[in-house]
């Protein structure tokens, strides 16, 4: 499989690389909608997006559409909300290939994005989105194919732990880990007091896999990360190393017993609900954690013990000990969407909703200055750490595919399961794109 | 078009006949074309959405089993037979002929365990006694839930320290206790033991149907001649019931080959991916749809659909045959 370029390369989340990483994303790009056409027809947008639970999130949704059909009433948008893993690998690649794919569909960027745009099916909004992907920095990086942009994210956060504050102190751990050994003697303590050290929904696989993921990005060098991504070379030893530290860790117990049939996501026995209900101390997930764990506490509230911690540092390791793991969620247009579409694309991460979004804890958003709105205090740690961050690599999967991605994870899983081996993940990915 | 021409060898064949009066032949004739008519009309409406919604997608599933195609776009990457016996095609693939083993586990034990325990419950509670009728509603209320609940419902029963493993504890077969849905040697069995519970009730449902139908004169004249309950059920009863137990079984195979969302819902995907839960239905999702190899997933599919069709017919050959005959056999010489 040739890809040109897979846009989830390794880059650097520094503001000062925000309008350079804009600058020369510019370029020529037909499809420029001609303003005095906008907002002449009436014309029906669907929405397809994955806020399929009742809650803020859905609700500030539904508001977002109804407040641009109330500015711009030519424009009547149609919602259909769709469960995240359905939507991304069944419902969007189907509805893609049909004649009538929804207008504004979710988008997750990284290899994904980069087959979507070689089989032509979305909208080129490079030249109608220049003070947006400004205004994002960075992270809109994610979301373009070759120097053009295809999506915008709304929200972009990093990954790490988010513990129990309260039995940390009550086993005696003073500070947060920064160095795997430091993590290590905070496991033991915790297995002192009889608490569960560590949640993993290793039942739904990328849960798992994200610790080999944070393993391979201390382990490897960013030109390691960046060739694998790019050009699917994974010879550099780190990868097989990775999975050596990971098998290690296991070694140690730090997990709830049965993982394997631990989900984690869904209920209060999945992986985040173990920690939400005070079950386990930690577990190491993405910014979004957040607004699950509020959905699976009796009181439908974030328990207020959460702290968050980033991936330690690993001593000896010889990559970057300060990039972390991350990724968002963003929007795009199908090819044949009207031109409201890249307008409402525009409103979706427009400063007011971007506040509105962030209030509504379920994420991080992605446009300077909105982190304002952000009324929790762990999102705000996060926040900081992902703007503090060295570098952020995009979730490995994400960045090297479906293909890749999911046999990488199997390969991973069956490391947690005892019946494979650090080798194995790396011939898994070597072989992936065989079929 | 086609009408026109069974009209003329059936027009033909009167011809040969010596004495065929005029007037006779025509309005034969007609009666034939009537009849096509009639058959193409009444036919046809079925015909079509048969041939729309059921042979072309097997068409196109053995078409784009052929291609290395991840969905996006139209398939152009021709690989022949590579999915099916290639390097990395299903049959080299460790992970799919697990599922085929445990299609085979699930298959033999739904024959094994399914039918005698509904056999035997079916002869029991086609006796008088109070309270019949709701122990006949208690044994089939599980085939009447929906696999999506039942999965969920037994994955929050065969929870660590669940309800199933305080039984068990209580019991003091604590010893026991294992991750039901964990512990990836047991899985499987785990999976049987569901549909097994949910599934006999279906088997049952069929069997006192069955029984109902054997005339009581029969199990009379055996009582008349001396014979015991149980030599009635051995020699009388369950010989009548051949054929429904015949038709159970068949539909049992043709389900445990297929079979898909007890244990998409009742176990992970990890377990899953592992081989230790899945199905070649399973499979085929969790490689089609979620890995994105859509060449490859239509390859498991039309492998599903020759091993279920071969089985079908070998099932409907040897053992159907009595009591499908003439309807699918052209002539059986007794």
């Amino acid at each position: 499989m040739r890809i040109t370029r897979r846009s989830g390369a390794f880059f650097a989340l520094v503001a000062s690389i925000t309008l350079a990483a804009s600058g020369c994303s510019g370029g020529d790009s037909g499809n420029t909608s001609t303003g005095s056409e906008l907002y002449k027809n009436p014309v029906t947008l669907n929405w397809w997006h994955n806020a399929n639970q009742a809650g803020p999130f859905q609700t500030l949704w539904q508001k977002v559409a109804d407040d641009f059909h109330a500015a711009h009433p030519t424009v009547t948008i149609k919602i259909t909300a769709i469960e995240t893993n359905d939507l991304q690998r069944n419902r969007i690649p189907a509805a893609l290939l049909s004649s009538s794919p929804p207008d504004i569909l979710q988008a997750w960027g990284g290899g994904e994005m980069v087959e979507q745009v070689k089989a032509d099916y979305l909208k080129d909004i490079t030249a109608d989105t220049k003070a947006e992907v400004a205004a994002i920095g960075a992270a809109s990086k994610i979301w373009s194919v070759d120097g053009k942009q295809y999506g915008l994210p709304f929200s972009f956060g990093t990954e790490g732990f988010w513990y129990n504050k309260d039995q940390f102190t009550k086993a005696g751990i003073a500070a947060a880990p920064t160095t795997l050994d430091e993590l290590n003697a905070a496991v033991t303590k915790l297995k002192a007091i009889n608490v569960t050290p560590i949640a993993v929904g290793a039942g739904d696989k990328w849960p798992a896999a994200h610790w080999w993921y944070n393993f391979a990005v201390r382990e490897c060098p960013a030109a390691a990360l960046s060739d694998a991504s790019t050009k699917s070379v994974f010879d550099d030893p780190c990868f097989v190393k990775a999975g050596d530290d990971l098998k290690t860790f296991l070694g140690t117990k730090p997990f709830q017993p049965n993982f394997l049939a631990t989900p984690g996501q869904a209920g209060a026995t999945s992986s985040a609900g173990l920690v939400a209900n005070g079950k386990a101390a930690m577990e190491l997930m993405g910014h979004w954690n957040g607004g699950v764990m509020q959905t699976l506490t009796p009181d439908q509230k974030a328990p207020t013990f959460l702290s968050w911690f980033p991936f330690p540092s690993v001593p000896g390791a010889g990559g970057g000990q300060n990039t972390q793991m991350g990724g968002g969620d963003g929007f795009a247009c199908s090819k044949k969407a009207p031109a409201e579409c890249v307008e409402f694309l525009k409103y979706i991460v427009s400063p007011d909703v971007q506040k509105a979004f962030a209030a509504t804890g379920s994420g991080i958003p992605t446009v300077k200055g909105s982190e304002a709105g952000l009324a929790d205090p762990v999102l705000q740690t996060i926040a900081k750490a992902t703007q503090s961050a060295e570098g952020v690599q995009l979730w490995l999967d994400t960045a090297f595919g479906a293909k890749s991605g999911t046999a990488m994870n199997d390969a991973i899983v069956a490391i947690f399961a005892d019946k494979g081996t650090p080798q194995g993940v790396v011939d898994a990915l070597k072989k992936a794109t065989a079929r | 078009m086609t009408t026109a021409e069974p009209t003329v060898s059936l027009a033909d064949r009167a011809d040969a006949r010596p004495a065929g009066p005029r007037p006779a032949r025509s309005s034969r004739a007609a009666r034939t074309r009537r009849k096509w008519y009639e058959i193409i009309g009444l036919t046809g409406p079925a015909a079509i959405v048969f041939a729309v919604f059921v042979l072309a997608p097997m068409g196109f599933a053995v078409y784009y089993s052929l291609y290395r195609w991840s969905g996006y776009g139209w398939p152009t990457e021709f690989r022949g037979l590579e999915n099916y016996f290639g390097p990395y095609g299903a049959f080299r693939d460790p992970i799919f002929l697990d599922a085929l083993r445990n299609n085979g586990i699930i298959l033999a034990g739904s024959l094994a365990i399914q039918g005698p325990l509904a056999l035997a419950m079916a002869l029991l509670l086609n006796r008088r006694f109070r309270g019949r009728s709701v122990f006949r509603l208690l044994v089939f209320v599980p085939y009447v839930l929906s696999e999506v609940t039942v999965g969920i419902m037994w994955q929050l029963i065969l929870l660590r320290d669940g309800t199933a493993d305080t039984v068990l504890t209580n019991l003091g077969l604590g010893s026991l206790i294992t991750g039901w849905l964990a512990n990836l040697d047991v899985v499987i069995w785990t999976m049987l033991f569901i549909l097994t519970w949910k599934y006999t009730g279906f088997a049952l449902i069929l069997f006192l149907a069955g029984l109902a139908n054997i005339p009581n004169e029969l199990t009379e004249a055996a009582a008349i001649d001396g014979a015991s309950w149980w030599q009635t059920q051995r020699y009388v009863t369950i010989p009548m019931l051949g054929s429904t137990i015949r038709i159970w079984m068949f539909l049992s195979m043709i389900g445990s080959l297929q079979v898909f969302d007890v244990i998409w819902v009742a176990s992970t995907p990890a377990v899953r991916s592992l081989g230790a839960s899945n199905s070649m239905a399973t499979y085929m999702v969790d490689h089609g749809f979620n890995q994105r190899e859509w060449g490859y997933g239509n390859a498991v599919a039309v492998i599903l659909f020759v091993i279920s069709f071969i089985a079908a017919l070998l099932f409907q050959r040897f053992v159907l045959r009595r009591d499908v005959e003439g309807a699918l056999t052209r002539r059986v010489k007794h």
